[in-house]
């Protein structure tokens, strides 16, 4: 008995390892009933594997069998693989018994298609509720939408599920088209569009209605892969873009493709996966999200691809010289958040801090300033006296001489002769 | 002149009370454990009394906002012997100048107390996330940790509010003392490890029956929720810091 459910969660959590979402956070559920499980509002990570990603869910597939064959997808029906099926005790006893134990925040759960998307939704939606209601469990539930499902379905799964995802899969059209014939972007928007509006119904029910029960209380999130087809990253941050803009997504996640197929179609197996473009693609994403860029200034047709060897913040400010050196002391928030060396935080606390008086650069190094980068781009009480303005690609230089990239392994630094 | 104070919140407030009673000029504030004395400094040694620690907190309460009434809580629990001097001049400052000078990142103390605030609530983070339970075959769930700084008074609630349903036990083998929640409310408890002082951990007779097979299966899943072309033992490390292994049921060999 114990060797056959080992069996199963082996194959159905590495089937389900590649959706990149692990986050916890954004529940409000309280643990009003006596039951079990209290929402952490910023989602608690319990663990991180080797490769350094973090843990926070029981992230599995309720089965791997899938009557699709998407070629990027481990699960795809041509792949020779042990399959394996979940029973809906099975899961909540693996997720009530981990929860307990202080292993997991909560469930993900995700399954490929079997006999058809109706099918399929119904066991997803047994769990939730037999979770929710026979267990009185409070904790996580990340729950796929499966696309093509009914809306009757969906909407009841929203009311048990805390978020909510489905996946783009390849971030254009003709992407998806071509290594997956079967599927397409649209039968992915129209749930999300579906789920967006009753979250918002759900909203202005409460403003009227005292008791309105939670409908995805965290928010939609999708995914794409990266690197499995060539499009640019302009390509990629437009589409992220639109989608943060029509359904008021928490997140997108950039899963840098880990080659699983020996199609000629894609990258061949050992290719190492781009770990490096998917760093920038976060990056620009949080300055989208964070610090108030828009992406036409990080991503336009002058630069579709973003710099390999400086972050976007920086590359942006090189190009953009201009708006540089600003005056800590008296420029505004928004300004300071686009300096880089400069995060959030420290934003934060030199906007409150210089209320007391001008700040100097050793407060700056200790409120938490990554000065050595910031100070080519910012003046304060005792800056020194600058004689000549440097251009950027020099300053870029000077960057870059006396940082050191966790990814590129060989010192590529030219001599710089003017 | 240097204050000595016996090490607790009460000593600590009582110094700031004294400070103000007397106005001896520069002060420094040193707990009696590590106290070294010196030659040409007086001392003053300050009998923590409640009354005057009540009335100094309730000073503060007025002046602070609710966030830096925990972060004097927090960097008090950090138990840093330079933290204590630190959380005393930073009474002073805050009384001697208006509502909001919190605020001034600028200042020595106010920039330390956030920088000791945040390893505390990164500490207590770490426990929320990293404390495994093991289920006892009495149904109890069992842990003990050794963190860092003294965090159980900040994660109570916490693990009260989520685990309501289950009787648990979290001790602090450092400090020698723990929490344990009956159902209804949240205890302190002392226990006395006499026969097992070297293995605190509950022998595996006394377990659960089905505890093997749910940590066994937990590691099952760590295992195969790693993608191995991701290797990045930099940034696993940087996560999950080695001191913290001993906790994790998935980082155990056997």
């Amino acid at each position: 008995m114990s060797d056959r459910i080992r069996e199963k969660l082996n194959i159905l959590a590495d089937a389900a390892k590649y959706d990149v979402s692990c986050s916890s956070s954004g529940g409000t559920r309280k643990n009003d009933n006596k039951g079990i499980g209290d929402s952490h509002s910023s989602g608690i990570c319990h663990t991180y594997t080797e490769d350094g990603r973090c843990v926070s869910l029981l992230k599995i597939l309720l089965t791997n069998h899938c009557i699709y064959d998407c070629l990027f997808c481990v699960s795809r029906k041509s792949n020779d693989i042990k399959r394996a099926a979940f029973t809906v005790d099975e899961v909540v006893d693996l997720t009530m018994n981990f929860y307990r134990r202080n292993y997991i925040e909560g469930l993900f759960l995700s399954s490929g298609i079997f006999k058809n998307a109706d099918f399929t939704m119904e066991r997803l939606l047994l769990v939730c509720k037999k979770l929710r209601l026979e267990q009185r469990y409070n904790g996580y539930i990340h729950l796929k939408t499966i696309p093509g499902a009914s809306e009757e379905l969906i909407k009841e799964a929203g009311l048990y599920a805390d978020r909510m995802s489905i996946n783009l899969e390849m971030p254009t059209e003709a992407g998806l088209k071509l290594l997956a014939p079967e599927k397409n972007h649209a039968d992915v928007i129209k749930p999300l569009d579906f789920i967006q509006q009753n979250i918002v119904q759900f909203a202005a029910d409460k403003k009227l209605i005292k008791h309105v029960p939670k409908f995805v209380p965290a928010g939609q999130s999708t995914q794409m892969v990266i690197g499995a087809t060539p499009e640019s990253d302009k390509d990629i941050m437009y589409t992220a873009n639109a989608f943060y803009k029509n359904f008021a997504l928490k997140r997108v996640y950039y899963s840098g493709y880990v080659p699983i197929s020996n199609d000629s179609r894609m990258p061949v197996l050992g290719t190492q996966p781009p770990l490096l473009r998917e760093n920038r693609l976060y990056q620009t994403d949080w300055l989208m999200r964070f610090y108030g860029f828009k992406v036409q200034e990080i991503l336009n047709d002058a630069n579709p691809n973003l710099d390999v060897d400086i972050d976007p913040k920086l590359s942006w400010a090189i190009r953009n010289m201009q708006h540089f050196p600003v005056d800590i002391n008296k420029a505004d928030y928004k300004m300071i958040l686009r300096i880089p060396g400069i995060g959030v935080m420290s934003a934060k606390k030199i906007v409150q801090a210089r209320k007391f008086g001008k700040l100097r650069i050793d407060q700056l190094k200790k409120i938490g300033v990554a000065y050595n980068r910031a100070k080519h781009f910012i003046t304060c009480a005792d800056s020194p006296y600058q004689l000549r303005d440097y251009q950027g690609t020099q300053i870029k230089a000077f960057i870059m001489a006396e940082s050191q990239s966790k990814y590129l392994k060989t010192d590529n630094n030219q001599l710089i002769l003017f | 002149m240097i204050y000595i104070f016996d090490g607790s919140l009460t000593g600590l407030l009582t110094a700031v009370f004294e400070w103000f009673e007397r106005k001896p000029g520069p002060t420094t504030l040193k707990v009696n454990t590590i106290f070294q004395p010196e030659a040409f400094t007086e001392t003053v040694e300050i009998m923590s009394n409640q009354e005057k620690a009540d009335r100094v907190w309730k000073g503060l309460q007025k002046k602070l906002k609710k966030d830096w009434q925990r972060t004097f809580y927090c960097s008090y629990l950090s138990e840093i012997p330079e933290a204590y001097d630190h959380l005393f001049q930073f009474a002073i400052y805050i009384f001697e100048n208006e509502p909001g000078a919190a605020a001034n990142y600028g200042n020595n103390h106010v920039i330390a107390l956030a920088k000791y605030a945040k390893s505390v609530e990164r500490e207590k983070h770490r426990m929320e996330a990293f404390i495994r339970f093991q289920k006892t075959g009495d149904g109890m769930f069992y842990t003990s940790i050794d963190p860092d700084f003294n965090v159980l008074p900040l994660i109570s609630n916490h693990f009260k509010n989520r685990y309501a349903d289950q009787q648990w036990i979290i001790y602090d083998l450092k400090r020698k003392y723990g929490l344990h929640y009956d159902l209804n409310t949240v205890e302190e408890v002392t226990i006395n490890f006499s026969e097992s002082a070297t293995n605190p951990n509950p022998p595996l007779a006394l377990m659960d029956e089905k505890e093997a097979l749910y940590a066994l299966l937990w590691k099952d899943y760590f295992k195969s929720a790693n993608i191995v072309a991701r290797k990045n033992t930099k940034l696993h490390l940087q996560h999950v810091p080695r001191r913290y292994w001993k906790y994790l049921t998935e980082k155990q060999l056997a």
